[in-house]
């Protein structure tokens, strides 16, 4: 069964229509591109998966539990929101680490404030929280960041932030990551350190969706590419043959467009 | 003249300090009323729902708009003569009150345009990071937006307390006795001196150490808040 379906999302902002009816499903441990040019619609559709705008029709399913649908629009709790959301993690562009705080905070934060919900937090305030550390810590060891974890994210390079913004997605454990182009707002040196981790996910069979400009990598690190023009999904398939032998005119002249 | 001034000094720092004390309470209690009531101000000019938003910013055109010493007036006479009802009491205490409410409205407003800008400062990305995160709005808005919103708003606050403590003499108009009251008295005849302008000039330094104070209290706090870059 697919751990994410996605059906029919339509979004409109003034009297744009942004995204024409998308659907696709992914298989868990899978990993998905979605490419195309700025206007497709691609980031908006990430955007709508992720809660940060509401789709206008349509219907997400991750796990097996419904995350929104148009059709049955019923008004839930900041907790069941918070449920859902946190199925799901997403890595942006700029990056958006909390300034004030150092990177071992900007990971455990949120995993903090989770723990207050826990019946037991009170009695074992001490042991969470030196757990919360640990795993922060261990997870900041993976993505070779152990000897910043006491720097604050205006002391890191762009690739070090986008590292840091990536432990603090996985810190939550999700079940599927999204990456909003994680790289373009980096140096074209500091990209190969980013796709690097992203390719030991892969490895490691976490289910993710990226946004992506990099073809080459598209290519090699995911099961599956999604090509969207104008609001639609205008070709999909396996990575491989789609980046090498694109069937559609449209995807024919981006990848003339890209290589140029 | 100056067997006069040692003669005079003392007796003119004993009005001066009374006058000052009266000048800090305003200060105090302007603060204390018009940083939270600025904060609602804001909140009200970015409102969603457009007949508040455009009220709110014609209140706040008004009140930035007129001078404040106008203000003063008509908040202090308003009701006694045109009401028929001297709400405010009479006496120091009733010149006070009326001040303290004009000085709290005229700041809020110029607080609320302050934070406004701290407000609307913090990048959107921030929020959204905290909602992907699984935060709650208040747990957004109290670990993650507050403090980038501080440290924004700290330099133009610092200016604008500065500024009040200076307005605070505005309220000479309706005769409340802080330190400039306290200083011109000398001009006429209080307390045996009389036809003396140098306690007015005097009055200066007073304002002069304690906005000394302010800076320094302000220039700590930026560079407490210096530690990241927002």
């Amino acid at each position: 069964m697919a751990i994410l379906e996605v059906q029919n999302i339509c979004k409109s902002f003034d009297n744009t229509e942004v995204l024409k009816g998308v659907s696709f499903e992914l298989e868990q441990g899978k990993v998905l591109s979605i490419i195309g040019s700025s206007g497709s619609g691609k980031t908006t559709l990430l955007r709508c998966i992720n809660f940060l705008e509401t789709a206008d029709a349509g219907r997400i399913t991750v796990d097996g539990d419904v995350i929104y649908d148009s059709e049955n629009p019923t008004r839930i709790s900041q907790k069941a929101r918070r449920e859902k959301q946190l199925k799901i993690g997403l890595v942006f562009q700029q990056f958006n680490l909390f300034p004030q705080y150092n990177v071992l905070d900007n990971v455990m934060l949120a995993m903090k404030l989770q723990a207050k919900e826990r019946p037991d937090f009170k009695k074992n305030k001490k042991a969470i929280y030196a757990e919360i550390e640990k795993k922060a810590l261990s997870i900041l060891k993976k993505m070779g960041l152990s000897e910043k974890t006491k720097n604050y994210p205006c002391e890191l390079s762009g690739g070090q932030q986008q590292r840091v913004s990536i432990a603090r997605a996985m810190a939550l454990e999700p079940k599927i990551l999204f990456f909003d182009e994680p790289t373009s707002a980096l140096d074209p040196e500091l990209t190969g350190e980013i796709l690097k981790v992203i390719r030991e996910l892969a490895e490691e069979h976490m289910t993710m969706v990226i946004v992506t400009h990099e073809m080459n990598f598209a290519k090699e690190v995911s099961d599956k590419i999604i090509f969207m023009d104008d609001g639609v999904i205008a070709e999909e398939g396996d990575a491989k043959s789609l980046i090498e032998n694109p069937q559609t005119d449209r995807l024919k002249a981006f990848l003339s467009k890209i290589s140029d | 003249m100056f067997d006069n001034f040692a003669t005079q000094f003392p007796v003119v720092f004993d009005a001066l300090n009374i006058g000052f004390l009266q000048t800090l309470k305003l200060f105090f209690v302007t603060l204390a009323g018009a940083l939270p009531l600025g904060l609602i101000i804001s909140f009200g000019s970015m409102s969603r729902f457009k007949p508040l938003s455009a009220l709110v910013k014609t209140i706040v055109w008004i009140v930035r708009g007129s001078p404040l010493m106008i203000q003063i007036m008509i908040i202090y006479y308003f009701p006694g003569l045109i009401l028929d009802n001297n709400i405010w009491g009479t006496g120091e205490q009733g010149r006070f009150i009326a001040c303290s409410v004009a000085f709290i409205v005229n700041y809020a407003c110029y607080f609320s345009e302050i934070y406004r800008g701290g407000i609307q400062g913090v990048p959107k990305g921030q929020q959204e990071a905290g909602q992907v995160l699984g935060m709650t709005k208040s747990e957004i808005f109290f670990r993650v937006t507050l403090l980038q919103m501080i440290k924004r708003i700290v330099p133009p606050m610092s200016n604008e307390i500065i500024t009040l403590v200076k307005d605070t003499s505005l309220s000479r108009i309706i005769a409340l006795q802080e330190i400039i009251w306290a200083g011109s008295a000398f001009l006429k005849s209080s307390r045996g001196i009389s036809g003396e302008i140098w306690p007015l000039f005097f009055t200066a330094v007073y304002y002069l150490a304690f906005n000394g104070l302010l800076t320094v209290l302000f220039a700590r706090l930026e560079k407490k808040l210096d530690y990241f870059k927002s």
